[in-house]
C-alpha cells in the first residue's frame, strides 16, 4: 500500500428481518468512523426481508449518502457465506468488516488494534480481557464456556472466541478464505479462522461486550447445540 | 508480529508429508493416539522380549484410565474457572442503551420514520 494512502473500511451487514436494528447499527457505525476520521462504506445485503428491512435501509441511504450506505439486496434467503460474497463484489474498501446486524456487538475500536500490530485479521473475544457478555444467566454462560473448551481441545485456533462474528479482515485475505471455507451458516465464521491460521495470516482479538440481543430473540436451543457439535466435529476431521 | 497463536501442529505435521499436504486435526489425534498406544502396549503388555520389572508395568497398565481421569477433572476445573471469571458487562449494557437513545432521536431529526 502506497504510502499516505488512506485505509477504507467495508462494512458487509447482512440482513434478514432487522427493521429495528438496522438504524440503530448504522449510525452506530457511522458515528464511530466519523469519529475516527476513517473513510467507510456500509454494504446492506438484505436478503427480501419481509419486515420491511429494505425500506429502512433505503432512508438511510438517503440520509447518509449512496456512497456510504450501499443497497445490494437479494430476492430471498440465501444463506449467510453467499451473502458475504455477493457484498464483497461491491466492496471499495481495503478492509472487510462483517458483523451481525443485531446489536450484539458494541462497536469498539478494532482499527487501532488492526494498526498495532498490522494484523490480517482481527475478531471480537468475549473471553479475554474486559471482553464479556450481559445478560447471560448460568447455564447460557456454562454452556459458551463449554463449547469454547471443546473447540480450543478439538481445534486448537489460536484464537480464543470463534463463534463472534464482529470480525476486521483485509480484503485479499477475505478473498482468499472464502475461496477455501465450505461450511454453512456459523461454522463457516469458525471455519475462517481456522483456515487462517493455517494460511499462516495473524490474528488479533479484541475484548468486546456482547450484550443480548435488545430487539429479537437470541438463538441457544438444543437444536443450535446439536448443529454446533456437528459443525465442530466436521472442521475436526476436514481442518 | 505473530498475532495470538497456540500450537503449530498442522504446520509442522505438514513437514512430513509433501509441502501442500497438511494433516487434518482428526488425523493428528489418530497418529498421536497409535504412537502413544502402541508404546504403552509395548511397555505395558509386555511382549516377549521387551520386558520391563513387573512392577513398572503394573504402574503403567492402567495409565491411561489414569490420564482420561486427569484430563477429566482439568476439563471440569478449567471450565469452571471460566465461567466463574466470565464478565458480566453491565457498563457496556447501559451505554448501548444511550447510544440507541441518542441514534433514535437522532436519526428522527434527519427524517428517518421509523
Amino acid at each position: 500500500m502506497a504510502a499516505g494512502s488512506a485505509d477504507k473500511f467495508s462494512v458487509l451487514l447482512p440482513t434478514y428481518n432487522e427493521r429495528e436494528n438496522l438504524p440503530l447499527v448504522v449510525w452506530l457505525l457511522a458515528r464511530t468512523f466519523q469519529e475516527s476520521g476513517n473513510n467507510f462504506e456500509i454494504i446492506i445485503i438484505d436478503d427480501g426481508s419481509p419486515d420491511g428491512t429494505q425500506e429502512i435501509a433505503e432512508q438511510l441511504e438517503k440520509i447518509y449518502g449512496s456512497d456510504k450506505i450501499l443497497l445490494r439486496p437479494r430476492p430471498r434467503k440465501l444463506g449467510l457465506g453467499t451473502a458475504y460474497i455477493h457484498g464483497m463484489k461491491h466492496a471499495t474498501g481495503n478492509f472487510i468488516v462483517i458483523m451481525d446486524a443485531d446489536l450484539s456487538h458494541h462497536v469498539s475500536l478494532y482499527f487501532i488494534k488492526q494498526k498495532e500490530g498490522n494484523f490480517d485479521i482481527v475478531s471480537g473475544t468475549r473471553y479475554k480481557g474486559n471482553g464479556g457478555v450481559y445478560g447471560w444467566d448460568l447455564k447460557r454462560k456454562l454452556i459458551s464456556r463449554g463449547a469454547n473448551f471443546l473447540t480450543q481441545v478439538l481445534l486448537r485456533p489460536g484464537a480464543s472466541d470463534l463463534t463472534g462474528s464482529f470480525r476486521l479482515y483485509r480484503k485479499e485475505v477475505l478473498q482468499k478464505l472464502m475461496d477455501k471455507c465450505v461450511s454453512k451458516g456459523y461454522v463457516f465464521q469458525m471455519e475462517m479462522i481456522v483456515r487462517a491460521r493455517q494460511l499462516g495470516f495473524t490474528i488479533g482479538e479484541v475484548p468486546i461486550s456482547f450484550v443480548d440481543r435488545v430487539y429479537g430473540e437470541s438463538k441457544l436451543g438444543g437444536n443450535e447445540i446439536v448443529s454446533f457439535l456437528k459443525g465442530l466435529l466436521t472442521l475436526f476431521a476436514t481442518t | 508480529a505473530r498475532g495470538v497463536g497456540a500450537g503449530r501442529g498442522s504446520v509442522r505435521f505438514s513437514r512430513l508429508f509433501s509441502s501442500q499436504a497438511v494433516m487434518t486435526k482428526l488425523g493428528q489425534w489418530l497418529c498421536g493416539l497409535a504412537l502413544l498406544g502402541s508404546a504403552w502396549a509395548a511397555l505395558a503388555l509386555g511382549p516377549p522380549g521387551l520386558q520391563l520389572p513387573v512392577p513398572f508395568r503394573q504402574a503403567l497398565l492402567p495409565l491411561p484410565i489414569y490420564l482420561l481421569v486427569a484430563f477429566g477433572c482439568y476439563s471440569l476445573a478449567t471450565v469452571g474457572y471460566r465461567l466463574a471469571t466470565f464478565n458480566d458487562c453491565e457498563e457496556a449494557a447501559a451505554e448501548l442503551q444511550e447510544h440507541i437513545s441518542a441514534a433514535r432521536t437522532d436519526l428522527r431529526r434527519r427524517g428517518l420514520r421509523f
